[in-house]
């Protein structure tokens, strides 16, 4: 690799190439540039670092995702007795493609970008880049969701400035933008369940009585004073198979488990703020409670209870990874209490009483993000005020 | 009859003081109007035409008017010239009309038409005004035309009305953009439309 550095240099033949070289060193290596003047204290935990410790986090959610397309895909073909591995394996070779593309497109448009700007190679896009395949549903063509990451990346975050300066989340972009261009492809039946095989994988007609529908969108064409929700199977789930995750939904955000294993890991670390993530399950279990108190038939996702609320849907994947984003959130402590609280209602607000959309997580962050300023604002603001009056008093 | 000064006022507003790109007016039925190429298309005429004469018919009378009551007598001249395109095409061309629904009868508030009578038709001859006129409207028809060209031909597929993208895409996979359509994307085509523009004529980029 040092070997190759004078090439990069002012003066060398590859020169325009300077940014990747970095962005290739500092990756891999720890790059031995100091400080030149002064004395200066550096923390470890630097941005590379931050954000390997949130893709960890997400691992088991990946994990159970590639485990759960798998096992989804083989109920629907009537064959769930096909082995672990063989259904891992399955939802490994559909996930993977996924993955490859939102890191291609991505990665690639970021290194453009920082070659025709000249700057270094932010690792912003790791996580970004590993969120898209978790919260994208499993059919979406993979050319849709190369152009809402390449539309995200593009519009959502470097015409703001690049890593840490955009104002909505970049994942939740993409979804966003797949959500309004293809709704045919990004809701309904035939979005989350993997139907067809995968390089030869799992071929097999589909079961009388499949239903694609994912467990929310059950509920928001439910008819009528009770629930049943069903499995791809036609067997009832109930609030058990929500917590381990073994239902249809997009791939990361079914397992309840996993996404608490997430949290704990970005708790503990100190990564992500634990207050917007507290609030944000307050705000969905008041607003779920409240929701609940009130049940109709109207609007039938009144009839689910505020802990399977909190369990079914996106809700929890949004708020322990999506909300707790630093960028794009509140960065006062007591703006998280609201920002995170506000999030939680709204996504449950959405998710009940508006028919049109049958989860409201990803709308409720990305208008939270737009709120995020105005909140720190508030709150510094009110802060200023008390402590010029406590100076006045005297 | 065409001198240099003519000249500039009917050419520069084509892209150097284009209304929409540099001095961001009338985005409001820019937004509203784009979703197919016809209507801009349309639209945009509706506005080359009333903006033309009202520029002369103000320049004619910018003697007589009093200073205090010109924004009055401009907007009577617009709205009447409105009213005539209006009926004109509620005439000849229903179904485009009907399309256009109120955004005909809201060129009265285009804020490029008062733009141009108040820094233009009062302080210039009838013929300047004239050519400054059809300037600034097809200099608006322009980014109108580009913006419906991009929506409609992402967003439903066809040019006009007639299909473009072959059903043979269709076939193997392509769906319209349905974001398209909705007015948020004419707001980030704009914004592209702007991002190329100033991109190619750096003395109009603002530090």
């Amino acid at each position: 690799m040092d070997q190759l550095k004078p090439h990069f240099k002012p003066g060398g033949k590859l020169a325009k190439l300077e940014s990747v070289y970095d962005g290739m060193e500092s990756f891999l290596f720890t790059p031995n540039d100091t400080s030149k003047s002064g004395t200066h204290i550096h923390d470890g935990n630097d941005l590379k670092r931050t954000m390997i410790i949130v893709v960890v986090a997400l691992l088991p959610c990946l994990l159970y995702a590639m485990y759960n397309i798998g096992l989804q895909h083989y109920l629907a073909i009537g064959q769930g007795d096909a082995g672990v591995l063989t259904m891992f394996l399955f939802g490994l070779l559909a996930l993977l493609p996924v993955i490859v593309v939102s890191y291609g497109v991505g990665l690639g448009i970021e290194f453009v970008s920082a070659q025709i700007h000249h700057k270094e190679i932010q690792e912003g896009f790791l996580v970004t880049g590993m969120l898209i395949p978790l919260i994208v549903p499993i059919n979406t063509p993979l050319w849709m969701t190369a152009i809402a990451t390449a539309f995200a990346v593009i519009f959502a975050k470097e015409v703001f400035g690049g890593t840490g300066m955009n104002i909505f989340n970049v994942a939740l972009i993409t979804r966003a933008v797949l959500f309004f261009s293809y709704p045919s492809k990004m809701s309904g039946d035939a979005a989350f369940v993997k139907t067809d095989s995968v390089f030869g994988m799992g071929d097999g007609k589909l079961i009388d009585g499949f239903t694609g529908a994912t467990p929310l969108g059950q509920v928001a064409t439910n008819v009528g004073d009770t629930l049943s929700l069903t499995g791809v199977d036609s067997t009832p789930i109930g609030l058990c198979d929500a917590f381990i995750g073994n239902i249809a939904g997009s791939p990361g955000e079914t397992s309840m488990v996993c996404i608490l294993i997430g949290a704990l890991i970005l708790l503990v670390t100190g990564v992500a703020s634990w207050r917007v993530m507290l609030s944000a399950f307050a705000g969905g279990l008041a607003m779920g409670a409240l929701a609940h108190a009130f049940p109709s038939a109207t609007y039938p996702a009144s009839l689910i209870d505020p802990v399977a609320q909190l369990c079914y849907g996106g809700f929890a994947f949004a708020a322990v990874f999506m909300a707790t984003d630093p960028v794009t959130g509140a960065r006062t402590n007591a703006g998280q209490y609201i920002y995170g609280f506000l999030i939680g209602v709204i996504a449950i607000l959405i998710r009940v009483y508006n028919s049109g959309y049958p989860e409201g997580a990803m709308l409720a962050v990305l208008l939270m993000n737009a709120f995020a300023p105005l909140i720190d604002h508030c709150v510094v603001s009110f802060n200023i005020k008390r402590r010029l009056g406590r100076t006045k008093t005297k | 009859m065409i001198s240099k000064k003519n000249k500039s006022a009917l050419f520069n507003p084509l892209s150097q003081e284009n209304p929409v790109l540099v001095q961001i007016l009338g985005i409001c039925s820019a937004l509203a109007v784009t979703a197919n190429l016809g209507p801009a298309l349309v639209m945009g005429l509706s506005v080359i035409v009333v903006l033309a004469f009202s520029n002369v018919i103000i320049s004619l009378m910018r003697k007589t008017i009093p200073t205090t009551i010109r924004i009055i007598v401009q907007l009577v001249v617009v709205a009447a010239l409105v009213i005539i395109v209006q009926q004109f095409l509620i005439a000849f061309s229903y179904d485009v009309s009907k399309q256009l629904s109120v955004f005909v009868g809201l060129i009265i508030t285009n804020c490029i038409l008062m733009g141009r009578l108040e820094a233009f038709a009062l302080n210039n001859r009838p013929w300047p005004s004239f050519l400054d006129g059809v300037g600034n409207g097809l200099g608006y028809t322009i980014v109108l035309a580009i913006v419906a060209f991009f929506r409609e031909l992402l967003g439903s597929g066809t040019l006009l009305g007639f299909q473009v993208v072959p059903q043979w895409c269709y076939e193997h996979g392509y769906e319209n953009n349905g974001l398209m359509i909705l007015p948020p994307m004419a707001l980030i085509t704009l914004a592209c439309i702007i991002w190329v523009h100033r991109s190619r004529n750096a003395e109009l980029q603002e530090k």
